[in-house]
C-alpha cells in the first residue's frame, strides 16, 4: 500500500470527523432556531451574530461541568456507554459517498472514504450498535428512570430494526448492488423515492425511531422518564450522548438522501464532481428540517404502541414492498 | 465516601402490595420534582415493567396554611390570600370568596358588577383551560402547543392587568361589588380577543383533535364511569367527560348566570379524550358568555359597581370631604372591618377545574371562625389511583394532565 493513499485516508477521516462534530454543534443551533420560529419564539441569538457562537458556549459550559458518577453505578459500564453510543455515529460516515472523482494536485481523489461492496449491510450493522450504549447506560446508572429508558430502548429496537433493514432492500434491488456509490449512480435520472415510495416512507419512520427522535423519543421521554437513560449523566459524558443523537440525525438524513434522493447527484444534470458535497448537504439540511418540524408538531408514541406499529404495520408493508419490487423487476426483466 | 440513606420497606408496608415487599415489583418515586406532575405532586408508583399496579399520591408539598391564616384576618383582608390558592383561577377564587361573604352578611351586588364578574370569570376560565391545554399537550410531547397556549393566555392576563393593575393576583372583585369600574379600553380589548380567539381554537383542533398520535395517546385511557365519577366526587369537565351534565353555573346559578344562553358540554366516553373535548368546547361556550356579557355591560354603562350598603362597602373617596357620615364609615371599615353573624354558609361556584366551594363560618366578630375550601384538585387527586390502575407510566402522565390539577388548589 502506497503511503500517499494512507495519508489521503487520514485526511479524509479527519475531515469527516470534523464535519460530524461541527455538524452536531451547528445542528443544535439550527434545531433551536427552527423550533423557536415554529413556536413563535426567537431562540438563542445572544452569543455572536445570530447566535452562531452559542454551540461554542454550550461546549465550553459542558466541558467545565462537574462529571458525576452515581455512588452505586457500575463505573466501567457507566463510562463505556457514551463511548459505545457515539462511536457508531461517527464511523457510519465512512461509506457515505459525497461525490465522484476530483483531481487535486494531479491526484485523482474519490469523495468518499470507502466504497464497500456491502455498504448497506455496513450501515445497518453499525447503526444497530448504538442501542447497546443506551441499554448499558440505562442499566449501569443505578437509577430507576434510566433503567426504564434502557428497557424501552431495547423494546423499541426489536420493533423497527427489521422494517428498517427491509426498507433498504428496495433500492438495493433496483440498483443491483449494495455499494452506496453504485446506488447513487443508478439514480442518475430517477430518484428511488419515486418507484420506492413505500420503502422511503418506511425508512423515514424507522429512521426516526433508530435515532430516538420525536415522536419515537421514548427512551429519554422527558415528560415521563425525566430524560430516561441519560438522567444520571453530566458534563462531557452527557455531551457524548447528545452528540451521538445529533450526528446520527445527520447520518440518517445523509443515508435517506443517498438511498432515495439521488445522493450527491441531481437528475439529468451532470454537475462537476466538486459540487457533489454541496448537493448532498442541501438535501441533508432539508431532511433535517423535516425532523425538526415533526418534533415541533407531534405527540410522542407510547412504546407498546410502537411495538405493535412496528410488527403489525411496518413489517408486513415492508415485506410486501420487497415482494412487489421483486415481482415487477422480474416481469420487466 | 458518600453515605446513602435507604428508606426501609417497613415504612411503606401499608401502602404497597406484598409483591413489592418481596421485591417482585419496582417502587418508583415520581416527583415532587418531575416535569409532568404539574407542580410539587409526589406519586409513589408500584410498577411491574412499566405497568402501574399501584399509585399513591402524596400531597402537601405546597401547603401554605392559607385556610388557617384566613381565620386570623378580617373578612376583607382575607380575600387577598384567595388568589394564592388556585393560581390559575385567581378571579374565580375571589368570586367564590366574595359570594360567600355576601351570602353570610346578606349583601347586595349591583347588576353591572355582576356582569363584569361573569366576564372576568369566563376570561379566567379560558386562561386556565389554556394552561391546561398547553401542559396536557406538553405531557404528551406536543410541545409547540404549550407556547401557542401561553401566547393566547398573555392576552387575557393583559386584560386582567388593564382592569386591576395585576396580571394574576388581581383581588379585583370585592365583597359588595368590585374594586372600581373597568376602564374604557376594556371593551375594545375584550372584543379584540373575541374576534381572534375562535380561529386559534380551530388551529388547536387541527393540531390535536384530528392527530392520530394524539388520539392514540388519549382515547380509552383513564376511563371512569359516570357512577364512579360521582362516587369519587369528581366535578367540572372531569365529571362531564363521563356524561354527567352538571355545572354549578346551571345547577346553582350565581352572579346572574341564569340570564346567559350557553351550553354545558358533555361527552360520554369518560376517557382522557372525552375530558379534552369537553374543555375544548368550553372555550367556545365561554366566548359566548363573554359576548353576551359585553352586550349587557354596554346597556349598564355608568351604573354603580359597588353596593350602596355603607356598613360593608366603603364609600367613594369623593364623599369623604363633604360627608361626616361617609368619613365615619370609611374609618370604621378600614380600621375595624365589618362583623358577620355567627352562622355558616357554603358557596359552591364552578371553577375551571370543577366545583369550588367556600365554607365560611362567622362568630359574630370581624374575622371568620372557620374557612374551608372544597377544592376540585384535592378531590380529583384522590381518584388518580383508580384512573391509572393497570396503565403505563406514559398514560399516567396523560391522566394527570386530564384531571387538570393545580397543587396550590390542592394543598391549602
Amino acid at each position: 500500500m502506497e503511503p500517499a493513499l494512507i495519508i489521503e485516508w487520514v485526511i479524509k477521516s479527519a475531515i469527516l470527523l470534523l464535519f460530524g462534530v461541527t455538524g452536531f454543534a451547528y445542528l443544535t443551533l439550527y434545531e433551536r432556531r427552527a423550533l423557536a420560529r415554529i413556536q413563535v419564539r426567537i431562540g438563542p441569538n445572544r452569543a455572536g451574530p445570530f447566535g452562531i457562537l452559542q454551540p461554542v458556549a454550550d461546549g465550553i459550559k459542558l466541558i467545565f461541568n462537574e462529571e458525576l458518577i452515581p455512588a452505586r453505578a457500575d463505573k466501567l459500564m457507566f463510562v463505556l456507554a457514551p463511548i459505545i453510543t457515539v462511536l457508531p455515529a461517527l464511523i457510519i460516515w465512512a461509506v457515505i459517498p459525497w461525490g465522484g472523482q476530483v483531481v487535486i494536485a494531479g491526484r485523482e481523489i474519490n469523495l468518499y472514504l470507502a466504497d464497500v461492496n456491502v455498504g448497506v449491510l455496513y450501515l445497518t450493522a453499525v447503526a444497530a450498535i448504538a442501542v447497546y450504549g443506551i441499554v448499558i447506560a440505562g442499566w449501569s446508572s443505578n437509577n430507576k428512570y434510566a433503567l426504564l429508558g434502557g428497557l424501552r430502548s431495547s423494546a423499541q429496537m426489536v420493533s423497527y430494526e427489521l422494517a428498517l433493514g427491509l426498507s433498504f432492500i428496495g433500492p438495493i434491488m433496483l440498483a443491483g448492488s449494495m455499494s452506496l456509490v453504485d446506488i447513487v449512480e443508478a439514480q442518475k435520472n430517477v430518484w428511488f423515492a419515486g418507484p420506492q415510495i413505500i420503502a422511503f416512507i418506511i425508512f423515514l419512520i424507522a429512521g426516526l425511531a433508530e435515532i430516538n427522535r420525536s415522536p419515537f423519543d421514548m427512551p429519554e421521554a422527558e415528560q415521563e422518564l425525566t430524560a430516561g437513560y441519560h438522567a444520571e449523566y453530566s458534563g462531557m459524558k452527557f455531551a457524548l450522548f447528545f452528540m451521538a443523537e445529533y450526528i446520527k440525525m445527520i447520518a440518517i438524513a445523509a443515508i435517506a438522501a443517498t438511498l432515495f434522493l439521488g445522493g450527491y447527484r441531481l437528475p439529468f444534470i451532470e454537475l462537476p464532481a466538486f459540487l457533489g458535497p454541496v448537493v448532498l448537504l442541501v438535501k441533508i439540511i432539508i431532511l433535517l428540517f423535516g425532523m425538526i418540524w415533526v418534533r415541533a408538531t407531534f405527540p410522542r408514541f407510547r412504546y407498546d404502541r410502537l411495538m405493535a406499529f412496528g410488527w403489525k404495520i411496518l413489517l408486513p408493508v415492508a415485506l410486501a414492498n420487497v415482494f412487489l419490487t421483486a415481482v415487477i423487476l422480474v416481469l420487466i426483466g | 465516601m458518600v453515605q446513602l440513606q435507604e428508606v426501609t420497606l417497613d415504612e411503606l408496608k401499608h401502602l404497597v402490595s406484598d409483591r413489592a415487599i418481596q421485591g417482585e415489583t419496582m417502587l418508583l418515586n415520581m416527583g415532587p420534582q418531575h416535569p409532568s406532575t404539574h407542580g410539587v405532586l409526589r406519586l409513589m408508583l408500584e410498577l411491574e415493567g412499566e405497568t402501574v399496579i399501584n399509585c399513591v399520591p402524596d400531597i402537601g408539598f405546597l401547603h401554605t396554611g392559607i385556610e388557617k391564616n384566613m381565620e386570623a384576618k378580617r373578612y376583607e383582608q382575607a380575600e387577598v390570600m384567595t388568589d394564592r390558592l388556585d393560581y390559575l383561577n385567581t378571579v374565580g377564587n375571589n368570586l367564590a370568596y366574595c359570594l360567600a361573604v355576601e351570602k353570610l352578611v346578606g349583601l347586595d351586588v349591583p347588576p353591572r358588577a355582576q356582569v363584569i364578574r361573569v366576564i372576568l370569570a369566563e376570561l379566567q376560565r379560558i386562561a386556565s383551560h389554556l394552561v391546561w391545554l398547553g401542559t396536557q399537550s406538553l405531557d404528551l410531547a406536543a410541545m409547540s402547543m404549550f407556547l401557542y397556549c401561553f401566547r393566547e393566555r398573555e392576552v387575557i392576563l393583559d386584560i386582567l392587568e388593564l382592569v386591576s393593575g395585576q396580571r394574576m393576583m388581581t383581588t379585583y372583585i370585592r365583597p359588595g361589588g368590585l374594586w372600581r369600574d373597568v376602564p374604557k379600553e376594556f371593551y375594545a380589548a375584550v372584543e379584540d380577543f373575541l374576534a381572534y380567539f375562535p380561529a386559534r381554537i380551530e388551529q388547536y383542533h387541527g393540531l390535536l383533535t384530528k392527530n392520530p398520535l394524539f388520539i392514540d395517546r388519549t382515547k380509552g385511557i383513564g376511563v371512569i364511569s359516570a357512577e364512579d365519577a360521582i362516587a369519587w366526587g369528581l366535578t367540572g369537565p372531569t365529571l362531564r367527560g363521563s356524561g354527567v351534565d352538571f355545572d354549578n353555573r346551571v345547577a346553582r346559578p350565581y352572579s346572574g348566570y341564569e340570564e346567559y344562553d350557553f351550553e354545558v358540554p358533555t361527552d360520554t366516553a369518560g376517557d382522557v379524550f372525552a375530558r379534552y373535548i369537553c374543555r375544548m368546547e368550553e372555550f367556545t361556550q365561554s366566548l359566548r358568555i363573554i359576548e353576551q356579557g359585553l352586550e349587557k355591560l354596554k346597556e349598564l354603562e355608568g351604573a354603580p359597581v359597588r353596593s350602596n350598603n355603607r356598613k360593608f362597602v366603603p364609600p367613594p373617596r369623593s364623599e369623604l370631604g363633604t360627608s361626616m357620615e361617609a368619613l365615619i364609615h370609611h374609618f370604621k371599615l378600614w380600621t375595624d372591618g365589618f362583623d358577620a353573624p355567627a352562622e355558616y354558609v357554603y358557596m359552591p361556584v364552578s371553577s375551571p377545574r370543577g366545583e369550588l366551594g367556600v365554607y365560611l363560618e362567622g362568630d359574630g366578630g370581624n374575622k371568620p371562625y372557620r374557612v374551608h375550601w372544597r377544592t376540585p384538585s384535592f378531590i380529583h387527586l384522590q381518584a388518580l389511583p383508580v384512573l391509572s390502575e393497570g396503565l403505563l407510566v406514559a398514560d399516567l402522565v396523560a391522566i394527570i394532565g386530564s384531571i387538570d390539577i393545580v397543587l396550590g388548589d390542592s394543598d391549602r
